[in-house]
This record gives structure tokens, sequence and C-alpha cells, in this order.
């Protein structure tokens, strides 16, 4: 084994990603071929290779079968999928993905260009511009890759006149400053014969396309923007009695160092990074923007996957649970109003529906349409979003990482964008429901004074919610016995009933919490109809699902008992349990509120 | 906050050049820890496979890289019973010393039965079918038998646990052939462990789809960006320890990729250490080569590894 070598100045190479576009048929794999062949990056004897099979099969050879390697991609003459291919010049190890141009594999286009550092879009010069020039590049611009060289390939077929150049210049120019991208160059090609791609013809005195993707300037500067790391997990693993509890993700911005205030968004959880974890390198005193990390902090805090830290001296990011934003569809199925989608935004996930469509373009023409109800595939749309839980985000603009998010339609990621800021002033989808459901609610001859005299009491829903889930759970239980005893018509839920009943169809991840917390909320609403005194007990809430069960549970009463520590949940709730509180004394103060409410006649012990 | 623009200009220089530590392998290694950490999150019926060569021992100690020091997860070998010696004899090493949760699966009845080569009565494709394909969905969806190793004793013991996995965590990279190349990370299979190459999911920045209908298996590639060259240069700078079959140990030949004894043959090399691999693939003689050539299999007909992945092999 050798252990550490002396640094070389190669050793300190670059990674980078960069993808080719254009519409189909325009020679995108043809200059990637060339590329290739040309910077003798070809394994030895692959170019024989494909010519003799070429020959066998009586083909003509093409650079493209260099990568078009689908047995299905050879015999239809297309990509169909991206292929990852490797190339090194100068200090840099490049990542060229070659996208497939037809406009039913654009998603694997996309897939391909969303990793990229730079782009590189072909146009022939005979066809001219088409659908997909327009429609890749303007996917270009809203996945955020800023540099961008035109290539005008098959300048032979124009008998390379300049002027075709020139008008293509003129008019694919104009198309891109309307959607915000400068190219870095127009570049006229001849791929097939592999002129100005490595080797400069004498027709031509600009740039090569080696020469420009060897210019494309390194990754954008991150370091020096506000700190921003997404929580992707928080772990504690106990084999061999180790007790740290680390927060992992990778920093998209800015750095942070052991000792720094830091703060969690959207929860607002405070505190400081103890200490930064690795494993197998050399001890850190700071973390900064690209890395994988791992921090523990000063204090124990309740924090979820999906929050984002932040330095408290940094701009702090956004947070709502309305945003308007650009939307580029590509599911089978359109995205409507109504129906739950899956928001994912950095590491956060939540459930999230269509608001409003403020306007609907089709990339490929550039026509706009205000009266769209439905967003179809291909589709860009503006419109807002809307989900139950806050969340938090920045302006791509400003950091990228955090301002840009995929729609889940199912099990499929069926839309792509970026946020163009909050939306506020309308009324929530929640509230909204709320209100229609009551406006629609069947009641029955009976009315909730006749049942509070019939038994004695009035209805309430009393929620215990806190951090031990057992202890919960025995001051609900005992609770219920004691208000029985009392005569009293009282009912207490096990949440597990929920889970393996009317939640069964639910699954058991982080951001289906919201729905599980909707219908429980939407149980209580009956429940305290009936004018029962209902009791569950569940795990800890934050300040907002409190709310939020309130609001469903309304117009019924709703009694929140936290034996939380967290002080946000402390303020949110009606009766804070102590710690030191046994259950008995724990049931009275509970009682003795539900007197003073006339939820129970007088209470005495 | 503090704003770049009033930084002088020796400070950035020291910055700038502090900034070039997060060279072309910092990057990769950031990827392949996030993808890992997301695997762990996402899914609960997860595995790696572990093949013993280098990639996937890279892989595994980026696990212990995202994980800090653990491996929370099961590491899943198949024995084909053709592997050389040495290889299996690493595995335990390491599956002892690091605490590794290490599982092996195994078609025995093929081997009982012979469906082997050259040895026995099936071509080299279907050989592999038989010993690797096929072993590996059994042993994946728990109908094979499965070998747990007992840290206690040691020794290998029938795993008492059948569930399937439904997450496999596999090296491999897109460079190494054409089907490779167009991986996704997150790359679902049908219950048949079939690839719909033309149906991919797409894949945005770092979101992958991590959502399914049940029943869906999953593969998970964290080292599609990596090239074979990127794969010694980082075991070169982490020091991981490597099994020795890959060096040249006096003979002037020495294995460039491990596979099973009968299709697999050593390159003519004298590469001892990992440096030494490094500067012949760097600029030495296997700059131009491609890394499978010593692998028969791939040679059969022009799609053979492509018809062989989409049936699912690794
Ligand atoms: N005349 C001419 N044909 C070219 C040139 N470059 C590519 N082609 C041809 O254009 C066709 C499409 O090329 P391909 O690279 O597969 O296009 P893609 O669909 O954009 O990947 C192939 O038949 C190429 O040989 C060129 O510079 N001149
Ligand atoms: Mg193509």
């Amino acid at each position: 084994m050798s252990s550490n070598s002396i640094a070389k100045p190669f050793d300190n190479r670059e990674q980078f990603n960069l993808v080719i576009v254009g519409h189909v048929d325009h020679g995108k794999s043809t200059v990637i071929g060339r590329l290739l062949s040309d910077t003798n990056s070809l394994p030895d004897g692959k170019l024989e290779a494909v010519r003799e099979r070429c020959r066998r099969n009586s083909k003509p050879f093409e650079y493209a079968f260099l990568l078009d390697a689908l047995k299905d991609e050879q015999e239809q003459g297309i990509t169909i999928d991206s292929a990852r291919c490797f190339f090194k010049s100068g200090n840099r190890d490049y990542i060229i993905t070659d996208a497939p141009g037809h406009v039913e594999f654009l998603r694997n286009m996309i897939t391909g260009a969303s990793r990229a550092d730079a782009a590189l879009l072909v146009i022939d010069a005979a066809e001219g511009v088409m659908e997909n020039s327009r429609r890749h590049g303007f996917i270009l611009s809203l996945l955020g890759i800023r540099q961008v060289s035109v290539l005008v390939n098959k300048m032979d077929l124009v008998k390379y006149d300049l002027k075709v150049l020139e008008k293509i210049k003129e008019e694919f120019g104009a198309f891109l400053e309307k959607i915000g991208v400068k190219p870095a160059s127009f570049i006229p090609i001849c791929a097939r014969e592999g002129e100005n791609i490595v080797r400069r013809a004498e027709w031509h005195d600009g740039k090569t396309v080696l020469e420009q993707i060897n210019d494309f300037s390194a990754h954008e500067e991150l370091d020096n923007k506000p700190f921003r790391l997404p929580i992707q997990g928080v772990y504690k693993f106990t084999e061999e009695d180790d007790q740290r509890r680390i927060f992992a993700g990778n920093v998209e911005t800015g750095t942070a160092s052991i000792g720094d205030d830091v703060i969690f968004y959207p929860s607002k959880k405070k505190t400081k990074i103890a200490s930064i974890e690795v494993f197998s390198a050399k001890e850190k005193k700071t973390i900064s923007a690209g890395e994988a990390v791992g921090v523990t902090l000063a204090d124990e805090l309740y924090v979820r996957p999906g929050e984002i830290m932040t330095k408290s001296s940094d701009i702090s990011p956004r947070v709502g649970t309305r945003l308007r934003v650009q939307l580029f569809w590509m599911g089978r199925s359109p995205m409507i109003k109504g129906k739950r989608y899956k928001l994912k935004i950095a590491s956060s996930r939540t459930s999230t529906f269509l608001s409003s469509i403020e306007k609907v373009l089709d990339a490929s023409d550039f026509s706009m349409s205000f009266a769209k109800s439905q967003i179809d595939r291909h589709d860009v749309a503006t419109c807002v979003i809307e989900s139950i839980r806050p969340i938090s985000f920045d302006l791509p603009t400003e950091i990228a990482g955090t301002g840009r998010l995929v729609i889940v339609d199912r099990y499929e990621i069926a839309g792509a964008g970026i946020v163009l800021g909050g939306a506020m002033d309308s009324k929530s989808i929640f509230d909204e429901h709320v209100e229609k459901r009551e406006e629609r609610w069947e009641t029955s001859e009976l009315t909730s004074e006749q049942r509070a005299l019939r038994f004695g009491h009035k209805p309430k829903f009393i929620l215990i919610t806190g951090r031990n889930e057992e202890r919960s759970k025995r001051i609900g239980m005992m609770l219920e016995a004691r208000l029985f005893d009392e005569d009293y018509h009282v009912y207490y839920l096990g949440i597990a009933n929920l889970d393996f009943g009317m939640d069964q169809d639910v699954e058991e991840k982080e951001e289906e919490r919201a729905e599980r917390i909707r219908r429980l909320g939407e149980l209580s609403r009956i429940m305290t109809d009936s004018g029962q005194i209902f009791i569950t007990a569940i795990g800890e809430l934050d300040p907002h699902e409190i709310r939020i069960i309130r609001k469903l549970n309304a117009p019924g009463e709703i009694l929140v008992v936290s034996l939380s520590q967290d002080s946000d949940t402390v303020s949110e709730a009606d009766i804070n349990l102590n710690e030191n509180d046994d259950e008995v004394n724990s049931i009275r103060k509970i009682c003795e509120r539900l007197s003073i409410e006339k939820v129970i006649e007088d209470y005495v012990i | 906050m503090v704003v770049g623009t009033s930084r002088e200009p020796r400070m950035r220089f020291a910055y700038w050049k502090e900034k070039m530590i997060q060279n072309h392998l910092d990057r990769l290694e950031a990827r392949s820890v996030h993808i890992l950490r997301e695997a762990y999150r996402e899914f609960k019926q997860l595995c790696m496979l572990w093949s013993i060569g280098k990639d996937s021992t890279v892989l595994l100690w980026l696990t212990r890289k995202a994980f800090f020091g653990h491996v929370p997860f099961p590491l899943v070998h198949i024995d084909t019973a053709f592997k050389i010696p040495e290889m299996i004899e690493y595995r335990d090493r390491l599956a002892r010393e690091w605490k590794l949760n290490m599982i092996f699966g195994t078609n025995k009845t093929a081997l009982d039965e012979k469906q082997t080569f050259p040895d026995g009565n099936v071509n080299r494709i279907m050989c592999c079918k038989f010993l690797k394909t096929e072993a590996l969905k059994r042993t994946l969806s728990g109908e094979g038998e499965r070998y747990r190793m007992n840290h206690s004793t040691g020794k290998y013991e029938i795993d008492m646990n059948k569930e399937p996995y439904t997450g496999v965590i596999v090296g491999a990279r897109a460079d190494e052939e054409g089907s490779r190349s167009k991986e996704r990370y997150f790359s679902p299979r049908d219950r048949e462990s079939e690839w719909d190459i033309a149906e991919q999911p797409p894949e945005l920045w770092n979101q992958y789809k991590t959502d399914f209908a049940p029943g869906t298996h999953l593969r998970i590639h964290p080292l599609l960006d990596w090239t074979e060259l990127n794969i010694w240069e980082y075991i070169e700078r982490e020091s991981i320890p490597i099994v020795s079959l890959y060096f040249d140990r006096g003979d002037g030949k020495r294995y460039r990729s491990l596979g099973c004894a009968p299709c697999t043959q050593p390159v003519e090399s004298t590469a001892k250490n990992v440096h030494e691999i490094v500067e012949e693939l760097r600029s030495g003689k296997f700059s131009r080569i491609a890394e499978r050539s010593g692998r028969a299999q791939d040679k059969e007909d022009s799609g053979g590894l492509e018809t062989l992945r989409r049936e699912g092999y690794m």
C-alpha cells in the first residue's frame, strides 16, 4: 500500500460537466464523437471497431455510433438517452452529456442538462432554428445554465456561407436574449469533417469548440454567499457506543465554523455548531460550499431532515406556504387543481397543491396563454403553488440550490422549476377548505345543546403532545378512566389505531406527516360534533401542526396539552405540564382547566 | 454579512488556493456521499453489493465517510464459487475489521447441476446469467439462502432474515461500457429486475427519483461519474486497502478488473502499488485501453453486456 503521495500540479484538476443539446439530427452526437476522437480520448481500437461493425452491417460510419451504444439507438440512428462521456483537456476532467433531441425524450435531455456547468447548443445551418432549438434553449435558462455556446453545424451544406451564420446569430441571439441567456459565442463548424472542433479550418478565425469549452469559467463562487446547509439526515448510530448526534447534508453555499450561531428554517430553532465530524480525514474547523458534511450541535434540538441550517449573521432564507414559481411540466397527466402533489426543494419534501395559473408558455413557439386551467406536458407555466406546511427557500438568482424545485406526481418527477418569489394575499386553500366544509356541514335534528344537557358536559378535543410519547399516552388513558368514572362520555383514541386503519394508505415517510395530521384534524371535528370528550396522545407536534389541527377541529373546541420542552410548541399550547408533574398531578391540572372552561362540572379532588 | 468585494488581492489569492483543494475528487466524493445519504433516507430495505473489486470497495469507503465510520446497511456478495480465493480472504478480513453486516449468496442449484463455463455445459453468457444474475436475484429476494457473518464466531451462518432487499447500491461506472453510460443515479427496475432504458425517470440537479410504486426494485449508482483513473486516484489519496490481485507480484502480470477466474485474464503490467497504477492510467500504457478489455463476456456479441444488463446483470 502506498500512502500519501506528493501533491502534483495535476492532482488538483477540476471536474467540469458539459451538456450538448439541440434539435434532432443537427449533429450533437457527431460533435462529441469528433471531440473525443480528435483529442485522442477514445480507447485504442474503439474507432476501428465501430468502423468495422459498420462495414460488416453495410451501414455508413457515423461518429454518433461511438456514443449511441444501445442496440435500438444504432438501429434507428437516434440518441434515446443521455450518455456520459469522459475526456481530459488542460486542467480539467470533463464529463460530457450527449442529450437526445427528440421531443419524446425531453426528460432525458433535462436529466443530462441539469447537472451541467455549461452547454453547447447545436443548430443545423441548412435547417436553421427549429422547435427544439428554442425549447432546449429555454430549458437551459430554466435550469440556470448561464454559459452557453451556439454551434452552427453542417456549414458544408450551405457552402460555408457565413451569411447563414450571421442570420442564425441574429435570429437565435434575439431569442436567447429574451429568455435571459447570453451566449458566449456562435461557432460555425462542420462536425462530420471535424472543422473547428479541435482543428481550426482556414475559413475561420474565431474560437474552436475545444478552445471555447476550455474558456468556460469554473463553477460559480459559492463560498461568499449566505450559508445554507439543507439537512438530509440526523444520525445517531449507537454501535460501539457512539454517542454523537450528527446533522448531515451537503453545503449549498457559504461557510460556517465551530462555535457559529446557527438557525434552522422554517422552524427558526437556534443553537451553535459544537463540532464538525469527519471520517478518516483531517480535522476540520470550517465547512464550505460543495462539501458533504456533518456537524453536532450545542443544544439538543429536535430538527427534522428537510430543514435548512443557516448562520445567524447571514441573510435568512424566506419562509412561506405560498410560492410563485415557473414550472416546466413533463408529466404524462397534466397538473390540475385540487390534486395533492409532492414538492421537493433542497432536502425538504412537502405536500403541495396548484393554487392558480398566471400564464402558460409554449416553449417551442413562444406563444402565451392566460386562460389555461391546467398545465399540460411540455408547458412552461407561471403559477402559484401552496403547501400546508411553511417551506423555506431562496431566490435562485441568489442561491440556486435552495431556489429550485421539483414536483412529484404520485411516483414520478413530473415538474421542474424555479421559485420566482413568495405569493401572499390570498386566502389559503386550507381556510377555503374549512369554510366550504362548514357551509356544507350536515346537521341532524339534535342540537349540541341537547347533547350537552343529556351527557352532562360539553364536547372537547383534548390533544396531548410531547416528545415522550409513552408518558403522553399514559396521561391520556388515565384521564379517560378518570372522566369515565365521573360518568362523562369520553373516548381515548390510540394513534396506532389510525396508522393501521384510516391512515393505512399513507406512506410512512416524513413528508406524509402533514396528511396524517390533516386526517386527525378532520376526525376530531366529527368526534367533538358527536358531543364527546375526545382524547388522543401524539408525539411532538410543532406549532404549525397544532394550528392546523385547531383550524380543522373548529368550530369544535380543543384543549392542547403540551409536555414539550420546545419553547415554540409551549407557546402554542393551552396547558403546559411540567416535566416533574406526576401523572395524577397532570390529570388534576387538565381537569381543573376543563372545569374553569365549564366543559365539566366543578372539579373537586 | 461580509460581502466579497472588499477583500484584498492577497487574501483573495490565499482563498483561491484554499478553494482549489476542492478538486475533482472532492467534487465526486461529495456527490456520491449525497446519493448514499439520500438512499439511506428513503429506503428501508437497503443493501450494498460488494464485489470485492476496487469500485465497490471505494463505494464501501464512501459509505463510511457518509455515515461517519458506520455502515448502516448490509453488504451483499455474490459468490460464484469461481472467484479467486484471495478475494474471499480479503472480504472476510475487512468484514471483521470494519464490523460489516456481511452477507453472501450463491446459486447452489446451477453449481450442483454444472450449469457453468467452461467446466460445465453452458456458454459464458449463460454461466454469467446463472451464477451472477440469477444468484443475485434470489439472494436479494430472499428466496435463495443468505449466509451472514456472525461476528462473535467469525463464521457464516444461514441468515434467518428472508425479507427482500428492494434498494440495492451498486458500484457501476458510466465509463465502463456503453449501456452503463446511460444509467441514472436512482434507477428503477421492475419485479423481474428488467431495465427499461428509454423510459428512465428524470433526475434533476440533486433531486432523484425516490418515490416508487410498491414492488418496484431500485438500483442506486453513486459512482456513475467516476472514471477508472478517478477510482485509483481516490484509493491512493485515502489509502484504502485493496486486494493485492490488482498489483504485479513479481510475474509482470496483474488484474485490472476482477471477476471469475475462468473469464478474467490478468494484463501485462509491472505496476506494484497504487501509485504506479495511477501513473499507468494517467499517462502510461493503459491510458488509452479500455478497462474491460480483459473480460470475455463483453465480446460475445455487439450488445452482450447490454442484454445481460437489461436482464439484471450488474
Ligand atoms: N453534411 C453534414 N452532415 C453532418 C455534419 N455533422 C453531422 N452530420 C450528419 O447529421 C446526421 C445527424 O447527426 P447526429 O450527430 O446523429 O445528430 P444528433 O441527433 O443531433 O445527435 C448524421 O447523419 C451525421 O452524419 C456536418 O457537419 N455536415
Ligand atoms: Mg444524437
